[in-house]
């Protein structure tokens, strides 16, 4: 088995945002600003990692008819120890994620690499599977939300790059989220295509 | 290893285990960031009234008027001012403010605690009133002398553009602030900001008389 492979594979090839399409719910509420959406990512990169080790561990152990409650009762665990440890270490990150935070328990991403890839590979595998998938994620929310703030407010990181006035105010809501997706999916395409 | 099969008692035995060791793990982690998060949260507090209030030595402990959170800040001691915590219904969801007032009842600043406003629009509340542009700097402004509603209800305070409902709440927040500290004591007589409720219960009189005579003090002292 290509280890090297199977962490690359989440990067591009097989990118949960542009590719899989899958969680969109925390990419499109929380990349208002980069900041929110590489936290956003780095978060659900590391209950990725978590539950894919975890899972990948017990596959063996956990009975085929009760593999999902089983495999949620673990996510939720690490996603509620994930949010204890923001509140008392980073508030100022876990006030601006918000109600997004438990959210990661229900996000497809996390349940998907487990059923897909953790349930039935090893514990080394799994781990680089949730890494690479886990930072494809944080690589997807960073740029939209680096393109969503900078559109829409003017400014990049909190470093303001043209006055917020001139900004366009679309980009900072629902509507140009979708339309900021759409381009960069749509770029992502042409770039594989290109490639194959 | 095959995987374990899907009987009743292995089913049971192992969604069982999984469960408490998942309680086990979840209760250490709540012990250890308890105290962490109870400091984070207190730092919090005090940064928001380091911020409203002028400069102070000490603070007395949370009192409640009109079911607003107050608490004075003196220097040494003297009254030098209060900071109450207010609400009031925003676009989406309450908006919870800590504004801080002076002697006289003027605003010294104010910090937004919680807020869930549309982004770029009623977000705009934590810096809009406190920016010295047109009529919308709230700072240094007593609200028994300014009319502290939007322009658009015949007030005197410039809205958000395109937030009045975000600024309509902010505005009542403020207000309902300043009503609970002009009852709880007699300000510097010369604004004029007179406690408007009628019966005021023993201890806020008592308390009063207590500021005014420390106000008298003051006063004297200042002009020596």
């Amino acid at each position: 088995m290509n280890y090297l492979k199977t962490f690359t594979n989440g990067l591009l090839k097989e990118n949960p945002t542009f590719v899989l399409l899958l969680g969109m719910c925390p990419t499109l509420g929380t990349t208002t600003s980069g900041m929110n959406g590489l936290g956003m990512g780095l978060a659900t990169a590391f209950v990725l990692i978590c539950s894919n080790v975890a899972i990948s561990m017990f596959r063996n152990l956990i009975p085929d008819k009760v593999h999902i409650p089983a495999y949620i009762v673990i996510i939720a665990t690490f996603v509620t120890i994930l949010q204890m440890v923001m509140e008392a270490y980073m508030p100022d990150l876990y006030a601006s994620l918000g109600l997004f935070i438990p959210l990661i328990v229900v996000n497809c991403i996390v349940l998907g690499r487990a059923e897909s890839f953790a349930a039935k590979n090893n514990p080394f595998a799994s781990f680089l599977d949730g890494a690479g998938i886990g930072l494809g994620f944080t690589f997807a929310l960073t740029l939209l939300g680096s393109v969503r703030e900078f559109l829409g407010t003017g400014s990049l990181f909190s470093f303001r790059l043209f006055p917020e006035d001139y900004g366009m105010l679309i980009f900072v809501l629902a509507p140009g989220a979708f339309i900021a997706l759409g381009y960069l999916i749509a770029i992502v395409n042409k770039l594989k295509s290109k490639h194959a | 290893m095959k995987q374990l099969e899907s009987n009743f008692l292995n089913m049971a035995l192992v969604l069982t285990v999984v469960s408490l060791i998942a309680a086990g793990a979840l209760a250490s982690m709540f012990t250890l960031t308890e105290e962490p998060i109870r400091l984070a949260k207190k730092q919090k507090q005090e940064q928001a009234l380091k911020d409203v209030l002028p400069e102070y030595t000490r603070l007395e402990e949370p009192d409640t008027i009109n079911g607003l959170a107050i608490v004075r800040a003196y220097n040494g001691d003297v009254f030098v001012g209060a900071a109450i915590e207010s609400s009031a219904n925003g676009f989406s969801n309450a908006i919870k403010v800590m504004v801080g007032f002076d002697q006289k009842g003027k605003i010294v600043n104010y910090s937004v605690l919680e807020q869930a406003e549309t982004p770029g629009l009623g977000t705009k509340v934590v810096d809009w009133f406190k920016t010295d542009k047109g009529k919308q700097d709230i700072r240094q402004l007593n609200p028994s002398e300014v009319n502290f509603t939007v322009s658009k209800d015949g007030g005197d305070i410039d809205a958000i553009t395109a937030a009045t409902i975000s600024s309509r709440a902010f505005l009542k927040a403020i207000s309902d602030a300043y009503a609970a500290y002009a009852q709880q004591e007699n300000t510097d007589g010369q604004s004029g900001a007179s406690p408007q409720a009628t019966a005021t219960p023993d201890s806020v009189m008592t308390d009063s008389v207590t500021f005014s005579l420390q106000q008298d003090t003051a006063i004297v002292a200042k002009n020596e």
